[in-house]
């Protein structure tokens, strides 16, 4: 098999090399219909490049680190893009790369092309999901044109390709990809037509935007949009858009441009180009036997259709799993701005002021109703944030994803996580609190007299510089008890932790080798002088996107306090009423107990003791994770549950938990290395653990059960791997 | 001439030795046997010869059992074979025994041990770079050479 064929030599027997896209195109040619000058990339290209780089295998390795099943949707995310910068950082090897590059050359020199998947298969379940491969436009030389290729074949194994790799049989030994390579071109108008519309068998859909599709495709362009009715192909209605963006060429791909004021009064199509565009739907619905979703443009009075795909019933997204939230996660450059200015200019004023409006001198002297019914109000205050912490902060998080991937396509780096040096920034709450730790604790070690006032939990008045300070914190952060014990500790576990500080065993967020600003000047330094700005306010959303990644949960954790302190003083009040208080009573049941005097609370379950089969024992060795921060640490174990074990951690112990939050983050000073049950390379054990450049494995199935509290433990930061001796 | 013969020709040893290149360059995968204070351990390694043979290679994490047995003693066992789990194997299967002396590569010569490695197991390349990864080498002094069930043959190697 020729591993690349002229679009016009396709015949119907190739579909299997060539995929169901670039198929589409060559009959709908064949029938007549004006296609843009084509060549397709046939999947022997895809299967040679990855057996004979070796590149097969690691992308199998890759993905068997851990049961699919064990993975969530930011591991997979995170496998994506470190599949993707496999084929970065890997070269084409000869002869397949000069076979390419000698008939790219000859078909379009130096002229610009749209590089585009057409993966066998796609044609069917496949169809059901756009974007879930990649199209780039506007490449230009064989060389630049391979480049993209690589990226193209990447995307079989994009994020969204895994999360539904069952419905799509996707397999590392028989999945593979086609590409086809089209002439560019650059219309003035371009859109979409639904031969059918999937809300109304009876219309066809016409969707039109000013410029390149691309503004359609990935969602940032509201189109115009016209209903036809299918039987007489009359016009229905014309839903007009805002009108206020345009994709143009620019000299390295496309650019999102303000639409010049004279275009945003104009619909995109006259009535008569609305019809010759639904004349598209009909006659590929003519060719293929079933309705179409074809895209076009219209260069001048030319109409080009640039591809065709059946329109199939959807596949079930959403109702029983959230793949479609996830997918929903991976928003726009456009779409995150947007998110970064509510977030800041209006959602976290508003967390600090329902923080500071809770007041908590008035719990202990309300009545028991008007107790419940603040506890009430705080139940609903933070469901509410909740819900918000879900709808907006969550997908702010994709910032850093994005800067991640247009990071690694410019500087290609070996580490996919180097991007993440250009976004640490002292100015996160959680690294602020842990100064402030570390300020108080450089007063204890210089004064004995305080250590033993502190360890003897003496009245700290006699000492009030450090008391000054210790107020300011517990106003500001918290007295960190809820999260490290249960709630009625008091201040104990801080003045613990300070003390532990003060061992002089603790770290400190490391100096990083080069500046920021050098990494920053070595990031732009890729970018060409048209591209700068928007790479610089790229990054500026990247920072934002980190830092409030981790302070959101920290004005959460300042809300949640507040919850917490009230439903403590409904405890305190329930230990005078029944003794002794049912462990692990839920804020529902509490408030049962506080309006209904009558009301006794179930006590719980007991837990079922750990089966364990006779004369057997079994141990983890080792255990695979993914590598979130490099180093290697020995130390011993600390198993944290559900915040149980923070007060007592002692400097160089290795912190083993099974989710760690920002509110959790004050005693990583003194963590040796860190473990983590879930998954992700930006969550915030990962993001803490690189501010103090300790070693961290993330994604470790069972890590808080197979380790146990006082294990001699190795984290190697490098590999992702766990050794337990 | 590369090797010591003991009780065959020297034309033997040159087929010999051909045969045995062939097999460890078709076999991705060698077990490797260590002891902790005289209590064996076996582990398998992707392994890769010199064209020698002198040189045995693999790699493993530092944290790792095999590594502490060796920096115990560094006196190893390999077995590279060529079975396919078939009852024919008692016949067909060539299976070597190497012993020798295992150390991590040094410094100087990394470089060219790393590249023979590489060159046979690509796609290890994020594992054998890690900070955390030794590249080993056997210096093997002995193969034991079984073919045709029984058939024995035992190549001492030069120092």
């Amino acid at each position: 098999m020729n591993l690349i064929l002229d679009l016009n030599l396709i015949r119907e027997a190739d579909g299997s090399h060539i995929g169901g896209k670039a198929l589409a195109l060559a009959v709908l040619a064949g029938k007549g219909m004006r296609i843009p000058r084509a060549m397709c990339v046939t999947r022997e290209a895809y299967d040679a490049y990855v057996g004979s780089t070796g590149l097969r295998e690691r992308i199998s390795l890759e993905l068997s680190r851990k049961d699919f099943q064990d993975m969530r949707w930011e591991e997979l995310w995170d496998a994506s893009l470190r599949i993707r910068n496999m084929f970065l950082n890997t070269p084409m090897q000869e002869p397949l790369a000069s076979v390419l590059r000698d008939a790219l050359n000859e078909s379009f020199g130096d002229a610009p092309v749209a590089v585009r998947s057409s993966a066998p298969g796609e044609d069917s379940a496949q169809a059901s999901f756009a974007g879930l491969h990649e199209s780039y436009l506007n490449v230009r030389g064989a060389y630049a044109v391979i480049d993209h290729i690589r990226l193209v074949w990447a995307s079989l194994w994009s994020d969204a390709a895994l999360l539904y790799r069952k419905e799509l049989g996707l397999d590392v030994h028989h999945s593979t990809m086609a590409v086809i390579v089209q002439e560019l071109v650059a219309g003035q108008k371009s859109g979409v037509v639904f031969g059918i519309n999937p809300a109304d068998s009876s219309q066809t859909v016409v969707e039109a935007i000013h410029g390149l599709n691309q503004g359609l495709v990935d969602g940032t362009i509201e189109p115009d949009r016209w209903l036809i009715d299918r039987s007489n192909g009359r016009i229905i209605s014309h839903s007009p858009a805002g009108r206020t963006k345009i994709v143009v060429p620019s000299p390295s791909g496309v650019s999102l441009e303000p639409l010049p004021p004279e275009l945003t009064q104009t619909p995109p199509l006259s009535i008569e180009e609305v019809e010759l565009v639904n004349g598209l739907a009909i006659k590929a619905e003519e060719v293929f036997g079933n309705p179409q979703d074809v895209e076009w443009t219209f260069d001048g009075n030319v109409l080009y259709t640039l591809q065709s795909r059946p329109i199939t019933a959807s596949l079930q997204e959403g109702g029983k799993d959230d793949r479609s939230w996830y997918r929903s996660l991976s928003r726009s450059y456009e779409n995150l701005k947007s998110l970064r200015a509510k977030i800041e200019g209006e959602l976290i004023p508003g967390m600090i002021q329902d923080a500071d409006g809770l007041d908590d001198t008035v719990l202990a002297s309300s009545s028991d109703s008007d107790l419940a019914l603040e506890i009430r109000r705080r139940l609903r205050i933070n469901r509410q944030w909740d819900e918000t912490y879900r709808k907006y902060f969550i997908p702010f998080a994709h910032g850093m994803r994005l800067f991640g991937r247009v990071y690694n396509d410019a500087v290609r780096p070996h580490d996919p996580y180097e991007f993440m040096d250009l976004l640490g920034s002292p100015d996160m709450l959680s690294i602020q609190r842990n100064r402030m730790l570390e300020h108080l604790a450089r007063l204890v070690m210089h004064d004995p007299g305080l250590a033993r006032a502190l360890r003897e939990a003496e009245d700290l008045r006699a000492f009030p510089a450090f008391a000054r300070l210790f107020r300011e914190f517990v106003e500001a952060f918290g007295d960190l008890s809820c999260y490290s014990a249960q709630c009625h500790e008091g201040d104990a576990p801080l003045r613990e932790i300070v003390l532990e500080m003060s061992s002089g065993r603790a770290g400190a967020p490391r100096a990083h080798l080069r500046s920021i600003e050098q990494d920053e000047e070595y990031f732009l330094s890729f970018f060409p002088e048209g591209r700068k700005a928007f790479a610089a306010d790229l990054l500026d959303l990247a920072k934002a996107s980190y830092r409030l990644r981790d302070d959101d949960n920290i004005y959460l954790g300042r809300i949640k306090g507040r919850l917490t302190a009230a439903v403590e003083e409904a405890r305190r009040r329930l230990r005078d009423r029944i003794s002794p208080v049912p462990e692990g009573l839920g804020d529902e049941a509490v408030l049962q107990v506080l309006e209904d005097p009558e009301y006794i609370p179930a006590p719980p379950a007991p837990r079922e003791a750990e089966s364990s089969q006779e004369g057997f024992s079994l141990k983890a060795r080792q255990l695979v994770g993914q590598p979130a921060g490099s180093g290697i640490a020995t130390g011993p174990a600390r198993v944290i549950l559900e915040g149980i074990g923070l007060s007592g951690f002692k400097a160089g112990e290795i912190l083993v938990c099974d989710a760690l939050d920002p509110n959790m983050t004050f005693m990583v000073p003194l963590a040796a290395g860190i473990v983590e049950r879930r998954g992700g390379m930006l969550i915030h054990g990962a993001i803490i653990a690189r501010e103090y450049g300790l070693p961290c494995v993330t994604g470790v199935p069972g890590a808080t059960t197979l380790i146990r509290t006082g294990d001699q433990v190795t984290v190697d930061g490098y590999l992702g791997i766990v050794v337990i001796s | 001439m590369d090797f010591e013969p003991r009780e065959v020709d020297v034309v033997d040893v040159h087929q010999l030795s051909r045969e045995l290149r062939e097999l460890f360059s078709s076999q991705g995968l060698a077990v490797l046997s260590t002891h902790e204070r005289g209590q064996p351990y076996c582990n398998l390694v992707a392994c890769a010869s010199t064209e020698d043979l002198k040189k045995l290679v693999f790699a493993t994490t530092r944290a790792t059992r095999k590594y502490e047995n060796i920096e115990g003693d560094p006196r190893v066992s390999m077995l590279i074979d060529n079975r396919s789990n078939e009852a024919a194997d008692f016949h067909e299967a060539v299976a070597v025994t190497a012993t020798g002396r295992a150390e991590e590569v040094p410094g100087d010569e990394r470089d060219a041990y790393l590249a023979l490695y590489l060159a046979k197991h690509p796609h290890l390349t994020d594992f054998v770079m890690s900070p955390t990864c030794a590249l080993m080498k056997v210096c093997v002094d002995r193969y034991y050479v079984v073919s045709r069930f029984q058939h024995v043959m035992v190549l001492d190697m030069d120092a």
